[in-house]
């Protein structure tokens, strides 16, 4: 065992004894340090979190409302319950579109049946109708409705499906999705895109219908990119040069009739495997379309992702990925000579959600910089095994991390960066630590695609390198 | 392709490229199955009329875009202004990721708040065990001298009694026996975030308070009840406090635990009400709200014991103002000192130099009710007309209170106050019975983006604008703030609308 291996043990083992016992053993199987070679990072991962300890994650209602379905456009997503879960999910999550607002499109938007005590008492589901109706008068342009689900729905027996199969009948065979991602189900948001995945299996394959298109034997989805900043439309663009034709976005910038027709696509290309990879296996099973996992942080992996989307097609499209290649080889070559030297060996400590944790790792490495920590909030095996790619022996490895944890592992390892979310921005900076938060790109972005990574470059470059950082000690 | 490393385009501009427009268009013409393009205009058009605002307000079971949050926002708020103290929210954890979350997205700073991250099966068997083990961790690992427990709607719904787990929890050892755990029962689905804050004072108050006895002193509570302007605001009143002499006790200090510095170490924890002072404050001889909407059950608690109360309207501008530093004048005997009769006079002056460009000006407002009317009053003063004050978590007391205020003075006249209504009714109401200005919180862009109704931004959440939670809004010096604030986006809007050369510009004045 290497020294540095023994080492982040060492880290790990300090930072466990502050637990009580029974937490102390629960917490120790998620914390661990990867050793090359082996077949996963030796943590256990989507598992309740333990009580009162600060964790990172959110609920089911956030996997579904706030990351899969919310970014689908032209249709109005419910906030079933109370007032507040819509209210601190309203436009929060930076899912770019194009549209009008408030008349063909409602993604920034707060619906809520904002419940009260009477709702509680006596149920939802004659509101829930009247609010379907009052939805159909004022926003007439709307092609569907969800309805997702908060904490209450499930606890006092509301039959949303009920309501959603009467009103979709009435307002001739709209579409109307009830959707069960009360908070309180699964461990995490991880359960809530699951959910949300057969949802829309269940409720717009099986009974939508949209209007006829040809099909051409280049038609593929993007699945699982939510249009951070415009990471879709930055991604799009390169599997469109490559003479593909992007049928459907899934679902940032994405749109009902881009849902309906995606069971007619040659090969769906899979970005956020952990939110998306569900439907993706449906589509798989029922429709027999192949999927195909890509990385498009960093011109490494976007190079090796699209040979590898090309391998799907014909010698044209295969020649085509070469030529995207060599089109933006010009870019990455400036943007790594500008920022690569002012990042060399610069260290990260990671934790996001998704497939985030491993996915920018390329980027950095892109950049010279190394990956020296990363966790995922709600990540599962296969997520960690897939992190075994991209990781360096030596690696410490923290699943659903506390507050405690991560202040603690950054304290031990003292990284130039910490890439992670708006919680744990302010504490990290506070410390004197250079940040970025890496789930809505610091208000920045896109970060994918050759045009995303110039980007993420500058991005980092300002963060590291920011004069504040010099001036957090006082010379007094 | 027209990224360039040496000039970086990000989202502002890359997108702009005609490779990405497009790509737009045929992304929408090919896959979209978008509506008409005239569908659009048409409805567009069709939602600024009289006839879609008359539909829009005969809305009754939909909420679209309210200018409220739920009680364990105000819970862990007002839980942050005490010494040392985790909040604690007993329930299902997104929530306190929410509340983090939009707390940090406003103040820019962490926000400490724990979870008994309650599951399907502590829906079953309700969340003791959650709640056993929770204390137990959090007092482990983060050390705080007291933890304040709330809930989220889960835990009411299923029926958690936190006061027999709590006990429970203590029995069992998660913490010891005479450990601080005060608590408040905060479900969502009634009042808003502003109940919250007032259900988990008052909560704070009874473990402090109940069953002592009272030996009353010279010394007064202030209550400032939920305020996006915390951090400038205490640090303000504490001055004008500190100015006549007053002995009081700020029942909860959010002002340090907002206002962390970058200097290498991370602070959980900083300033609040210290634990001894909240003990204390029992014995002050009253306690006084800012914001009388916002503390009802407080205030009725801490006049139970004894205690005088009285409360205000989040007291801004020049007679508010007066009204509350008279009445901590006779509440102590105290004399208002020169120095705040010369800060007074400084504001009229400021007031009297600048009104000719606020007169007349027609206001749409929203936000929580007592700061509408503090707000609404100083307008008032300023001449200026407040023709819409919006409340989404008024009622039907607050609406009267409100037409009281409007009938008070002259520029009131035809001012209507709408209670209970959200953001997108206020949307109708810039189209059909337009204004100058509209006064409210981040999500007002999106009524300036589509009414042209240009937007200061006062109230919570601020998101999109940094650090104007450090500056006061309240007190003379909190008015000449919010002058200002006012004036600027008034003078740049006269500049906007004069700039055109050879065609408006004449107007486009050096000297105003």
């Amino acid at each position: 065992m290497s020294s540095n291996i023994e080492e982040a043990k060492k880290i790990i083992a300090e930072v466990l004894s502050v637990y009580p016992e029974k937490t102390k053993k629960k917490r120790e199987k998620h914390l661990n340090v990867f050793e090359e070679g082996k077949s996963d990072c030796g943590v256990k991962s989507n598992i309740k979190t333990v009580p009162g300890v600060m964790t990172i994650r959110g609920c089911a209602y956030a996997g579904s409302k706030g990351v899969v379905w919310g970014p689908i456009k032209d249709m109005i997503h419910i906030s079933h319950g109370p007032v507040g879960c819509g209210q601190y999910s309203w436009a929060a999550r930076r899912n770019y579109y194009i549209g009008t607002t408030g008349v063909d499109s409602f993604v920034t938007m707060q619906f809520t049946s904002d419940f009260q005590e009477k709702d509680i008492v006596f149920g939802g589901d004659k509101k829930l109708e009247k609010i379907m109706d009052e939805i159909q008068e004022l926003f007439p342009l709307n092609k569907g409705i969800t309805v997702q689900s908060e904490c209450p729905i499930g606890l006092i027996g509301d039959d949303i499906e009920a309501v959603s199969k009467k009103k979709s009948k009435e307002y001739g065979g709209k579409t109307i999705v009830p959707v069960r991602c009360e908070g309180f189900r699964g461990v995490s948001q991880s359960l809530g895109h699951h959910i949300a995945n057969d949802t829309i299996r269940d409720w717009v394959f099986d009974k939508a219908t949209g209007k006829e298109i040809e099909t051409t034997p280049y038609d593929v989805a993007i699945i699982g990119d939510y249009n951070i900043g415009g990471d879709a439309w930055s991604s799009r663009i390169l599997l469109e040069e490559m003479g593909l034709r992007v049928v459907a976005q899934w679902s940032g910038d994405g749109s009902i009739e881009e849902l309906i027709n995606t069971p007619k696509v040659k090969l769906n290309v899979l970005h956020c495997y952990r939110s998306m990879n569900y439907i993706s296996r449906h589509m798989e099973e029922k429709y027999g379309i192949p999927w195909v996992e890509y990385n498009f942080f960093g011109p490494s992996k976007i190079a090796e992702s699209l040979r590898k989307i090309a391998g799907f097609f014909d010698d044209r499209i295969k020649e085509n990925a070469e030529k995207v290649i060599a089109k933006y080889e010009a870019l990455t070559k400036a943007t790594i000579e500008k920022f690569r030297p002012r990042l060399e060996g610069k260290t990260v400590m990671l934790f996001v959600g998704g497939l985030r944790p491993r996915h920018v790792i390329g980027a950095y490495e892109d950049l010279g910089m190394n990956v020296i920590g990363t966790g995922y909030e709600f990540g599962h095996n296969d997520d960690y095994q897939r992190t075994t790619h991209y990781v360096k022996d030596g690696t410490i490895i923290y699943d659903d991390v506390t507050g405690y944890e991560f202040e603690k592992f950054v304290e031990a390892l003292k990284p130039d960066l910490v890439a992670s979310g708006i919680k744990e921005k302010y504490v990290f900076q506070k410390m004197g630590y250079p940040f970025r938060q890496m789930h809505s790109w610091d208000y920045s972005g896109p970060y994918h695609g050759y045009d995303g990574f110039a980007i993420f470059a500058r991005d980092m470059d300002m963060a590291i390198n920011n004069p504040v950082w010099q001036m957090a000690k006082a010379p007094f | 392709m027209s990224q360039n490393p040496k000039h970086v385009l990000d989202h502002f501009n890359l997108f702009r490229e005609p490779e990405y427009v497009e790509m737009f268009e045929n992304k929408k013409k090919n896959f979209e199955n978008p509506h008409p393009q005239d569908k659009v205009t048409e409805i567009i058009e069709w939602t600024k009329t009289e006839e879609y605002r008359d539909l829009n307000f005969k809305r009754e079971a939909l909420t679209v875009n309210p200018a409220k949050a739920c009680q364990p926002l105000g819970a862990v708020f007002v839980a942050l202004g005490f010494e040392e103290t985790m909040p604690f929210v007993h329930g299902s954890q997104g929530c306190v990721a929410y509340y983090r979350s939009h707390l940090s997205r406003h103040f820019k700073e962490p926000t400490s708040c724990v979870s008994s991250s309650m599951t399907e099966d502590a829906a079953v068997f309700g969340g003791l065990n959650n709640m056993i083990d929770g204390l137990a961790n959090t007092y482990a690992m983060y050390k705080p001298k007291m933890i304040a427990v709330s809930t989220t709607c889960m835990a009411e719904v299923i029926g958690d009694d936190l006061n027999a787990f709590i006990k429970n929890a203590k029995e069992k050892g998660s913490v010891p026996q005479e450990y601080d755990v005060p608590f408040a029962h905060t479900p969502a689905f009634v009042g808003s975030h502003i109940t919250g804050y007032d259900n988990a004072l008052k909560g704070i108050m009874e473990h402090f308070w109940a069953g002592r006895e009272r030996h009353e002193n010279e010394t007064i509570n202030i209550v400032m009840g939920f305020d996006g302007y915390s951090v400038g605001n205490i640090r303000e009143v504490k001055r004008i406090l500190q100015e006549m002499g007053i002995s009081a006790l700020i029942l909860s200090d959010t002002s340090d635990v907002f206002d962390t510095p970058t200097d290498g170490t991370f602070r959980m924890y900083m300033g609040g009400t210290k634990l001894e002072d909240m003990k204390k404050a029992l014995d002050s001889k009253a306690t006084v709200s800012f914001q009388e909407f916002n503390t009802p059950k407080s205030l009725e608690y801490a006049a139970s014991l004894g205690q005088k109360t009285m409360s205000f309207q989040y007291p801004i501008g020049i007679r508010g103002t007066d009204r509350w530093l008279l009445a901590l004048s006779e509440l102590t005997g105290k004399p208002i000192p020169d120095s705040l009769r010369l800060e007074r006079g400084r504001l009229v002056d400021a007031v009297a130099d600048s009104t000719s460009h606020i007169h007349g000006k027609k206001f749409a407002l929203y936000g929580d009710p007592d700061q509408m009317l503090g707000l609404t009053e100083f307008l008032m003063e300023l001449g200026a007309e407040p023709v819409h004050v919006l409340a989404t978590n008024g009622g039907k007391e607050w609406e009267e209170k409100m037409n009281a205020l409007f009938a008070s003075s002259p520029y009131g006249a035809g001012c209507h106050a709408w209670p209970g209504r959200d953001l997108w009714h206020m949307r109708s109401l810039l189209f059909t019975e337009p204004v100058d200005f509209l006064i409210g919180n981040t999500y007002g862009k999106y009524l300036e983006r589509d009414t042209g109704t240009p937007l200061i931004r006062i109230g919570f959440p601020i998101f999109d604008r940094h650090h104007h939670h450090r500056y006061p809004t309240v007190g003379y010096q909190g008015a000449m703030n919010v002058l200002v604030k006012l004036l600027d986006k008034i003078f740049d809007e006269m500049d906007k609308n004069t700039n055109v050369p050879s065609k408006t510009d004449y107007s486009y004045d050096i000297i105003r």
